[in-house]
């Protein structure tokens, strides 16, 4: 896509965040769409644009009042939104919509008119990996990590500490569900979930939602918010089983969504203020940092127990809490990406001071899907 | 308990599931390029040949990665229970469950050589599992 052609105008969560037993899924996504659309000073009326994932974009239309020439229902887990972002910016750049609106919610928590999570018994998931006893992502998204630790001398403390740190950013964000700080032993002493996993590794389980408006750089300046340019963009899909990953210790989507991202905003690494990495369970930035070419295979580990990725580190990476202590509804992608709009925004909790490129880097599924989206506030 | 949930073979798997049932690991095998491959299909996701042959794999095996699963399933019983993926000789991976030893860090060691064995479930459905192998 052509640089800083497209940018966020409008970006919000919902009202609440947490335990909202009192709305729905369908509610949370009007909830957040109506924050963001009142943050751009627009009306549904305004939005000809609309894509989102886990309910359908018609279901979303309808439900808000929107009339789209664009309707975007990618659904390829937590990383959808950063799918929808980066289509919603070549259908800007094509003409197919002006103003198009992305939205999240999820009742992840409460489960008020959610989805189950089974997968026909015929699918090849249903064939070849139900059977032998998984059941939610605990269990699945962690399959390839004993081998991954083998490779690099990974321990469970190396582990823990991600959490660790994550919880450090936490402490400075007001609306992260998790705050209290916490210790190694504190994680390695916490319930067994799927071993080597602890519960605190694994991402919480909330209610709530995120929506993102999106315009030509043209339009943006007329709107009351800073702009937030989008600087790059990728995106790719490996495979709908992890037993089935080419590589156990990296992603291939990663790799591949990351390097275009990197490539299309004709950046280096060092050039990058602010990272965001989908952590639904604390192997996911070990993963993150080395596919998208921060730090070599292997590296992660050393990079955060440094305090490289901490507060007053170089890479400040997950700097709202993560899934691990901020808000983890299912599908988080959503929420990476409202961090990163903060942070160039400039109003972030845990502000990192003068930064002018955030990259947000999702996944999909049990390393399915990636979506990578790099951000600057610099016309 | 539940009954444990188990696959729905569809024609493109049929000669997998059928081989269980028969005792026999059946992997596919592409005549033109060679490569082997799981799960099942009917064409080469190497070089996309339809020219593709079923056959029967040896059942040797390492154990690749796995993680123990202390939140059993209900149709899985009330103990923790491995969920393991297998690296098979002749070069794919698949998931499975070890049996025939704990389920334990110590009794389950990476790279340990695993054989596979079979377990009826139905007069349809038989699960390929895999049990250490003897020395």
């Amino acid at each position: 896509m052509k640089q800083k052609s497209v940018a966020v105008v409008g970006a919000a969560e919902t009202t609440r965040m947490g335990k909202i037993p009192d709305v729905s899924v369908i509610g949370l996504h009007a909830d957040a769409a109506l924050n963001a659309m009142k943050d751009a000073g627009l009306k549904p009326s305004d939005i000809d644009g609309v894509a989102t994932a886990g309910i359908s974009p018609v279901e979303l239309a309808h439900y808000l009042g929107i009339t789209p020439t664009y309707a975007d229902g990618t659904s390829v887990g937590g990383c959808s939104f950063m799918l929808h972002v980066r289509h919603a910016a070549a259908a800007i750049n094509e003409g197919l919509a002006k103003t198009i609106l992305i939205t999240h919610g999820e009742s992840g928590r409460s489960r008020v008119g959610a989805g189950g999570f089974g997968r026909a018994p015929s699918s090849l998931m249903g064939q070849f990996e139900m059977p032998y006893g998984v059941t939610s992502p605990p269990t699945m998204f962690t399959v390839p990590v004993l081998r991954y630790m083998k490779t690099y001398g990974v321990t469970e403390e190396d582990l823990a500490n991600v959490a660790v740190v994550q919880r450090e950013w936490a402490a400075l964000n007001p609306r992260a569900s998790f705050k209290d700080p916490i210790t190694v032993n504190d994680v390695l002493n916490s319930p067994m979930i799927a071993w080597p996993f602890r519960m605190l590794m694994c991402c919480l389980v909330t209610d709530g939602g995120g929506a993102l408006i999106l315009t030509s750089a043209e339009r943006a300046k007329d709107f009351p918010q800073k702009p937030v340019y989008i600087l790059g963009t990728g995106e790719s899909v490996e495979t709908p089983m992890v037993s089935q990953m080419e590589d156990f210790t990296s992603s291939k989507a990663f790799r591949v969504s990351g390097k275009k991202a990197f490539d299309e905003a004709g950046i280096k690494h060092s050039d990058v203020d602010h990272l965001m990495i989908y952590d639904a369970f604390a192997h996911l930035p070990l993963y993150g940092l080395e596919d998208l070419g921060f730090v070599k295979p292997g590296e992660a580990k050393d990079f955060i127990n440094e305090r490289n990725t901490a507060i007053g580190g170089k890479l400040p990476l997950n700097t709202n809490g993560g899934g691990l202590s901020y808000m983890h509804s299912g599908m988080y992608g959503m929420y990476a990406l409202q961090e990163s709009v903060r942070q160039m925004r400039g109003i972030a909790p845990a502000q990192v001071k003068d930064a002018k490129i955030s990259v947000a880097h999702g996944v999909g599924g049990m390393f399915a899907a990636s979506g990578t989206v790099v951000f600057t506030n610099e016309a | 308990m539940p009954p444990r949930i188990l696959p729905e073979p569809t024609p493109e798997t049929r000669h997998f599931w059928d081989g269980c049932r028969e005792g026999e690991l059946r992997l596919q095998r592409c005549t033109e390029c060679k490569h082997s491959y799981f799960p099942p299909r009917a064409f080469c996701p190497k070089c996309a040949s339809r020219e593709v042959e079923v056959y029967p794999a040896s059942g040797k095996a390492v154990l690749y990665s796995y993680v123990i699963n202390h939140r059993p399933r209900p149709d899985m019983g009330t103990e923790p229970y491995a969920i393991a993926v297998v690296q098979l000789d002749e070069g794919p991976r698949m998931m499975t469950n070890i049996v025939g030893c704990p389920q334990t860090p110590e009794a389950l060691v990476l790279d340990m050589p695993v054989k596979v064995t079979f377990e009826k479930q139905n007069d349809d459905i038989t699960l390929p599992f895999f049990e250490p192998a003897k020395a």
